[in-house]
């Protein structure tokens, strides 16, 4: 048997390598949380913005124009497939559930968007064109398509990056509206 | 209360990885015989109460229990029955539970047929094994509990099943996956066991042989069903994207094959003792590693299912003490290993050698591009990359080429030393047939004449040429079911060569828009459009196009493609339609509606693709037909009858 206990260094390059994939992992792992609102946006108000608006180009849109109910902002674009697929839901809750969503149509062409949300109907009660993203920086856009929950006082409280699904309405958005109008009507 | 009895279950069954994972260790440590018998019997336990678990989970899901949000969140009450079954492994918990399950399955098996290994050996493996699902059911219970209720408000109705996944493909794809993945875990624990002892003799490789193949070749079914799945399911027609979930899969998949190849040398002739120690570990590392990566949402995927955080962490913290451990152990004992035998450049040592070598440059180049978005991300801070085919294309192409050059050779040369006369006499007349009979069927099948699709082509029939006369040569009669195997799993590589190398180089496609009455013509096939009609499903509503396909006037097929409508889980699925054949598939995918009447529409003729998928299962074939070797009998007697019921 020949259970000694001498170390051979080339023996040691696997565990190395290993170590350096879990550094990178690990590093990767930090930068994205892609859930979670970097903490120094939530409880700030909206950013003031002045913008066109998407379906009336002389018109110009600032923060005056969100209603004081809690409402939902949502970053999209045309170029975003998982604007897409968050889109059904996000007729559903405009009718439904009865939520005012305004869009920031974010780094668009106004003519493709325009034909976009004919083509597969329009849940915003409108929609601002940012294609600067000079809001979309303000608002720390990570990519799109993310929603923010403002309250009446025009404050956000909630962010979700990523494709606003049944299921994500359900156990992230919901709750948190249903808590702000708790907490809002009392 | 039956999601409870589940909960409990898993409570137990951690109770008892804990004991599994200790008290046969204590046995080894103090040399106690009882300790060390008690693992048979524990691991039992552990396996009952995970399917015990796994059963009041399906109970859940077969009786609409949407109080449970695992269940509220993945099945809904107009989905077909089969699917609700199928859902309980069609998102991230349950199919950590499913994970679980097999893995104590495996474990319950080595326990079983481990006739030939020592007491003291068969404890230190099932010791290794119970630590490993201490991990995976710790991870259950505290990160991705599926039992989770969402008491007292919860949904009248379940949120539906991805439609992506309310398919054949993926009852069958996953576990055939998870099997292979957490199969690889029974070599591993094989080589750490053997590693704490300090004896690496051609026993240990042996007896890893049979449960490596096993998991292999269970991996091989799902990585090809998966591709199948791909082609006909996500509606792009193509079967590999190098998407970061494939890629999970193929790493260890590359990893396994240069396990087995090394284990072959190993134990007939005791070299590359410890290199074959360190590619057990990195097998299944890889399989974690895959884990890991689909997971946790480091890297997105096109089917990244489920995505979080938290759990990834859990993940990562598991890979470090697993694979981190396992290679520090390895560091300090595996010097003590000495292979003693000498072979030669031309030998079948030496090529055995230079095809680990490719395969492990091969998984490295296929990890780099995995990773490489994220590294970017990490070094640029922030900024963003994507790897696609191109990279992998031109990569990896050129070193799986070099890899059937190899094989095309191997399996004819002799141990120690192959005379270079030997290999000339053996090898002139297949390397004049093959290119012949390539250009031949070609310019019959009336295609272009494209040189690297001949050189490839000629290189995959000059593998199943060699093998077709080892077999001529035995008349048929090869008593060594390794050897049989082997001849089935190359030729499955060689057919699988075949088939891609005529699809990428033959296909025709296009994406046209099409009215009702429009013909479109695609390497003689005639498709005509006629008409769209509106179809209901049993959860869905659809679009339903009909085309029929003729070739010099004669109909050839009739093809329903569908665009559904899943109304609840609120999806569009583009359901494909494929008239499959030996020797060419025609596929027809509806797009979007443009205009009044006609639609977005996809054309494919694709010869030989079916071929990739045959080429698969008969790969996975050979791996099934070694377990039935008689120098495994006494482990694998039993196994090899559960296994022949297995499609394969």
């Amino acid at each position: 048997m020949s259970d000694k206990m001498t170390l051979n260094k080339s023996l040691l390059i696997p565990l190395g390598v290993f170590s350096l994939l879990v550094l990178f992992l690990a590093l990767g792992f930090q930068l994205k949380n892609p859930h979670l609102l970097p903490s120094a946006l939530i409880n700030k108000p909206f950013p003031e913005f002045q913008l066109k608006d998407l379906h009336d180009s002389e018109k110009i849109r600032t923060l005056k124009d969100f209603s004081g109910e809690v409402a939902l902002a949502n970053v999209w674009g045309t170029w975003c497939p998982n604007c897409l697929i968050e889109h059904p839901e996000l007729l559903r809750i405009a009718t439904e559930e009865g939520i005012t969503i305004y869009g920031i149509n974010y780094n668009d062409d106004v003519d493709k968007a325009i034909a976009w949300l004919m083509r597969h109907e329009n849940p915003y009660e409108f929609s601002v064109v940012d294609n600067e993203g000079i809001l979309a920086i303000d608002l720390g856009v990570y990519g799109a398509p993310e929603t923010f929950v403002i309250d009446r006082q025009g404050v956000i409280q909630f962010r979700y990056v990523g494709p606003v699904t049944h299921a994500v309405w359900q156990e992230k958005l919901l709750p948190v509206i249903e808590h702000l109008r708790r907490s809002e009507s009392e | 209360m039956i999601p409870e009895f589940g909960h409990f279950a898993l409570i137990l069954a951690l109770g008892l990885s804990l004991a599994l994972a200790v008290l046969p260790a204590i046995g080894v440590v103090r040399q106690e015989t009882l300790l060390m018998h008690s693992a048979s019997s524990i691991a039992a336990g552990l396996f009952v109460f995970l399917l015990l678990s796994f059963f009041c989970l399906l109970t859940a899901f077969v009786q609409d229990d949407f109080s449970v949000t695992y269940v509220a969140n993945n099945s809904n009450s107009a989905l077909p029955i089969q699917y609700k079954a199928s859902a309980v492994w069609g998102a991230h918990e349950g199919s950590f539970l499913l994970w679980a399950l097999i893995m104590s399955g495996w474990t319950l098996a080595v326990a079983t047929f481990s006739g030939g290994l020592n007491l003291d050996m068969k404890a230190r493996v099932l010791s290794v094994m119970g630590a490993l699902s201490v991990g995976f059911i710790s991870y259950l219970l505290f990160a991705s509990n599926p039992f989770e209720r969402s008491l007292p408000f919860y949904p009248p109705d379940g949120a539906d099943l991805n439609p992506l996944l309310q398919d054949f493909g993926l009852i069958v794809h996953p576990p055939m996956l998870y099997m292979g993945y957490v199969g690889f875990a029974v070599p591993f624990s094989l080589a750490i066991a053997t590693l704490t002892t300090g004896r690496l003799d051609a026993a240990w490789a042996r007896w890893s042989r049979p449960w490596t193949n096993a998991a292999w070749a269970f991996l091989t079914v799902g990585i090809t069903l998966g591709s199948w799945w791909a082609y006909y399911e996500l509606g792009w027609g193509g079967w590999w994207f190098w998407d970061a979930v494939e890629n999970a899969s193929f790493m260890p998949w590359l990893m396994g094959t240069a396990l087995i190849h090394s284990l072959a040398a190993s134990e007939k002739r005791g070299v590359f003792k410890s290199w074959t120690v360190l590619l057990a570990i990195s097998t299944f590392s890889f399989s974690l590693l895959g884990a890991f990566l689909v997971r946790s949402g480091v890297l997105t995927s096109v089917h990244a299912f489920a995505v979080d955080p938290t759990r990834g962490l859990f993940i990562l913290i598991f890979l470090v003490f697993v694979i981190g451990g396992s290679l520090l152990l390895y560091a300090f004992k595996a010097s003590g290993i000495k292979s003693q035998a000498s072979y030669q450049w031309n030998s079948r040592e030496a090529m055995l050698l230079v095809n680990n070598l490719l395969l492990v440059v091969a998984t490295a180049a296929v990890l780099l591009g995995t990773l490489y978005p994220l590294l970017y991300e990490v070094l640029t801070d922030g900024r963003k990359i994507s790897v696609g085919p191109p990279y992998f294309n031109r990569v990896f192409v050129p070193i799986v080429t070099l890899l059937f050059l190899v094989m095309v050779v191997a399996p004819h040369s002799r141990w120690k030393k192959t005379s270079s006369n030997l290999l000339v006499r053996q090898h002139w007349p297949y390397l004049v047939a093959a290119p012949f009979v390539a250009i031949t069927i070609t310019l019959m099948m009336g295609l272009a004449l494209q040189w690297i699709a001949i050189g490839m082509e000629t290189l995959a029939l000059w593998i199943l040429f060699l093998l077709a006369r080892k077999w001529w040569l035995s008349e048929f009669r090869i008593s060594s079911a390794s050897y049989l195997g082997m001849l089935a799993s190359h030729s499955g590589i060689a057919m699988a060569i075949l088939g891609v190398v005529v699809t990428v180089y033959y296909s025709e496609g296009r994406d046209v828009r099409m009215a009702p009455g429009d013909v479109v013509t695609l390497s003689g096939y005639e498709f005509r459009l006629e008409g769209v009609s509106r179809v209901q499903g049993p959860n869905y509503v659809a679009d339903q196009a009909e085309f029929h396909i003729t070739k010099s006037d004669k109909e050839i097929a009739v093809l329903r493609p569908e665009k559904r409508y899943y109304s609840v889980a609120q999806n569009v699925m583009t359901e494909a339609d494929i008239d499959p054949g030996l020797f060419r598939d025609l596929y027809v995918a509806l797009g979007e509606p443009i205009g009044d009447s006609a639609w977005a529409v996809r054309l494919h003729v694709k010869p030989f693709v079916r071929w990739i998928w045959f080429g698969g299962l008969l790969v996975a074939l050979g791996g099934f037909i070694t377990l039935l070797d008689r120098r495994y009998r006494r482990i694998t007697k039993t196994v090899g009858k559960l296994v022949a019921g297995v499609p394969a």
